[in-house]
């Protein structure tokens, strides 16, 4: 089969590779006809995430038809079509009995501090993704879901985690009536988030990002109203003034490792490595909410420290909610709200490239050319 | 006002918003939102059949965080450790827990040792590593690589993008015609040469 390999940092190509077997009882194979590369996929990409081998393929988005299934699984079948959330989870640890998919003990052997995830390196299981023809699915009768006949197949494809994580992320904000929302970061999830903010009540939605194309999208898609950090000497105290200096109720964190709009950090993180990602975003977001307010982080780190001004954050009294989304959880309500035309969730995709262009691909989504928002990868066997 | 008890005002009511954003407020009681409270006791909602699920054989070694008891019943098989910085994992993963900085570093060394491993074994395929082609820089030119980047503060750092990726391969490249000329040198000097 085809399927994307990374060949070290900002370097990717398409490979000939086996099709991945069932290895455990209740595995499935899934052959895949969508997959997306995520913004969290470009930490892999620059060579960020701790334990990223050459060989790997990524992919933590995508959709498919089952080929093949274990000898334990009960609820799919082959010929289903299949919406995988990003998390790999057995559904009986202590975690996943108290709805934390993402923090999966039984997944992971590498590490304890994160739980698996697909193609998202050995740090987070070792499991290879879906940016390819066929996927192995380990936990067949817990992740998975056949597709309701009525989704579209780009829409499944962003409840596996774009749509789901910045829904996910609104909730951790714990929005009330009336509340001033700031997103920071204006793509897919930041978007997602966005919007979500609404459904909660928001009083008021403002996102912050410096690329022009996806405010005007923030504007759009998700009513907001919007600042371009580079056009502010101080971004902060820009949001102090447009909140009468009280601060947003709510800060969300939608950007995460390689956040812009400090040299230092930024070098520091995305080029030299020396942090596990840079916090800009996130110092930005302590010193812009309120006093007693709140920070909801789904912005992805790496495991090493970071500088955050966490000083600022007790002194204020801050509340921090953040983790990784445990997708399923979110989809029947999602569903809900794709059904009765809250949101329509393809409205974020810009590009559809086919697999054996994936290097242009990663190399446009991370230098953010043609103002791509979201890309969305076609398999060749699809 | 900030000074005083009152929250400024908001320009638009709920019912304003209501009105004029989709879906404004359906969320609003926090029943209606599927992840409260994050943690909610409730296994039987996720389709296990198990207690503790079967495990998956594993053929040989398979790396594990020293945090966890034993290897878990499900892992990932993709890319085994091997070579240099196989052996690189293999000390982080053994020695040192998830909590010490020595733990990562290493790992991200090992990347980096990988990076240089694979490369080198590359060209002893059929398939050499290509710098220009797994970079997408095709798309620099067919997707508007200048034009897309005006005006952008990034572009203060995306310089040194070509640096990083190309540096290495310089530096290789120089270090190699260094070797043969010296070694060219050292055969011309051998005496019956």
């Amino acid at each position: 089969m085809l399927a994307m390999v990374y060949r070290g940092p900002y370097k990717v190509r398409v490979e000939e590779k086996d099709i991945p077997t069932v290895e455990h009882p209740n595995d499935a194979i899934v052959r895949v006809t969508l997959a997306a590369i995520c913004g969290s996929d470009l930490h892999l990409y620059h060579g960020m995430m701790p334990d990223t081998r050459v060989g790997h393929t990524f992919g933590h988005e995508f959709i498919g038809v089952v080929e093949q299934v274990g000898s334990s699984v009960q609820n799919l079948k082959a010929g289903d079509r299949v919406m995988v959330p990003f998390n790999v989870y057995c559904g009986s640890c202590y975690f996943c009995a108290r709805g934390l998919y993402s923090n999966c003990h039984n997944v992971n052997p590498n590490a304890t501090a994160v739980g698996g995830i697909y193609g998202y390196s050995h740090t987070c299981g070792g499991y290879d993704g879906g940016q390819a023809e066929f996927v192995r699915v380990p936990f067949a009768d817990v992740g998975p879901s056949v597709i309701p006949e009525w989704l579209d197949d780009e829409d499944a494809l962003l409840c596996t985690d774009a749509l789901a994580t910045g829904y996910f992320g609104a909730q951790l904000g714990d929005i009330v009536e009336g509340d001033t929302v700031a997103v920071f970061g204006a793509g897919p999830v930041g978007l997602f988030a966005a919007k979500s903010a609404w459904f909660m009540g928001a009083g008021r939605v403002i996102v912050i990002d410096h690329l022009d194309y996806r405010l005007e999208k923030a504007r759009e898609f998700a009513h907001a109203e919007t600042f371009n950090f580079g056009k502010h000497k101080d971004i902060v105290l820009e949001m102090k003034r447009a909140t009468g200096y009280l601060g947003a109720d709510v800060v969300i964190d939608a950007v995460g490792a390689e956040a812009d709009g400090n040299l230092l950090q930024h070098v520091t993180s995305a080029k030299l490595k020396l942090q596990g990602g840079s916090p800009v975003a996130l110092n930005w977001a302590i010193d812009s909410v309120r006093k007693g307010g709140t920070i909801s982080v789904m912005g992805a780190y790496g495991p090493m420290f970071s500088a955050v001004k966490f000083g600022d954050a007790m002194n204020k009294g801050l509340t921090l909610n953040m983790n990784q989304c445990p997708v399923k959880r979110q989809w029947p309500r999602l569903f809900e709200h794709i059904r009765d035309g809250h949101l329509k969730p393809n409205d974020i995709v810009t590009h559809r490239i086919p697999l054996e262009h994936v290097d242009e691909g990663y190399h446009m989504f991370s230098a953010k050319l043609d103002n791509m928002i979201k890309p969305v990868i076609v398999p060749t066997a699809s | 006002m900030t000074y005083t008890a009152q929250k400024p005002p908001l320009a638009r009511s709920s019912e304003e918003l209501r009105a004029e954003i989709p879906g404004w407020g359906v969320d609003l009681d926090p029943a209606n939102r599927p992840a409260f409270p994050q943690e909610r006791f409730d296994p039987g909602a996720t389709g296990a059949h198990w207690d503790f699920p079967e495990r998956q054989s594993s053929n040989g070694y398979r790396e594990r965080s020293i945090e966890h008891e034993f290897l878990t019943p499900v892992f990932g098989t993709s890319v085994p450790l091997r070579g240099v910085s196989g052996a690189i994992r293999r000390l982080a993963y053994e020695r040192f827990s998830e909590a010490r900085a020595a733990h990562w570093l290493l790992l991200l060394a090992g990347d980096r040792v990988d990076a240089a491993e694979s490369h080198l074994r590359s060209f002893a395929t059929t398939r050499p590593d290509n710098p220009f082609t797994e970079t997408g820089l095709r798309s620099e030119i067919s997707h508007h690589g200048i034009a897309s980047r005006r005006g952008r503060i990034d572009v203060r750092h995306q310089w040194m993008d070509p640096i990083l990726v190309g540096g290495p391969w310089v530096l290789a490249g120089v270090a190699v015609v260094k070797i043969a000329r010296r070694l060219a040198r050292r055969g011309a000097h051998t005496p019956g040469a």
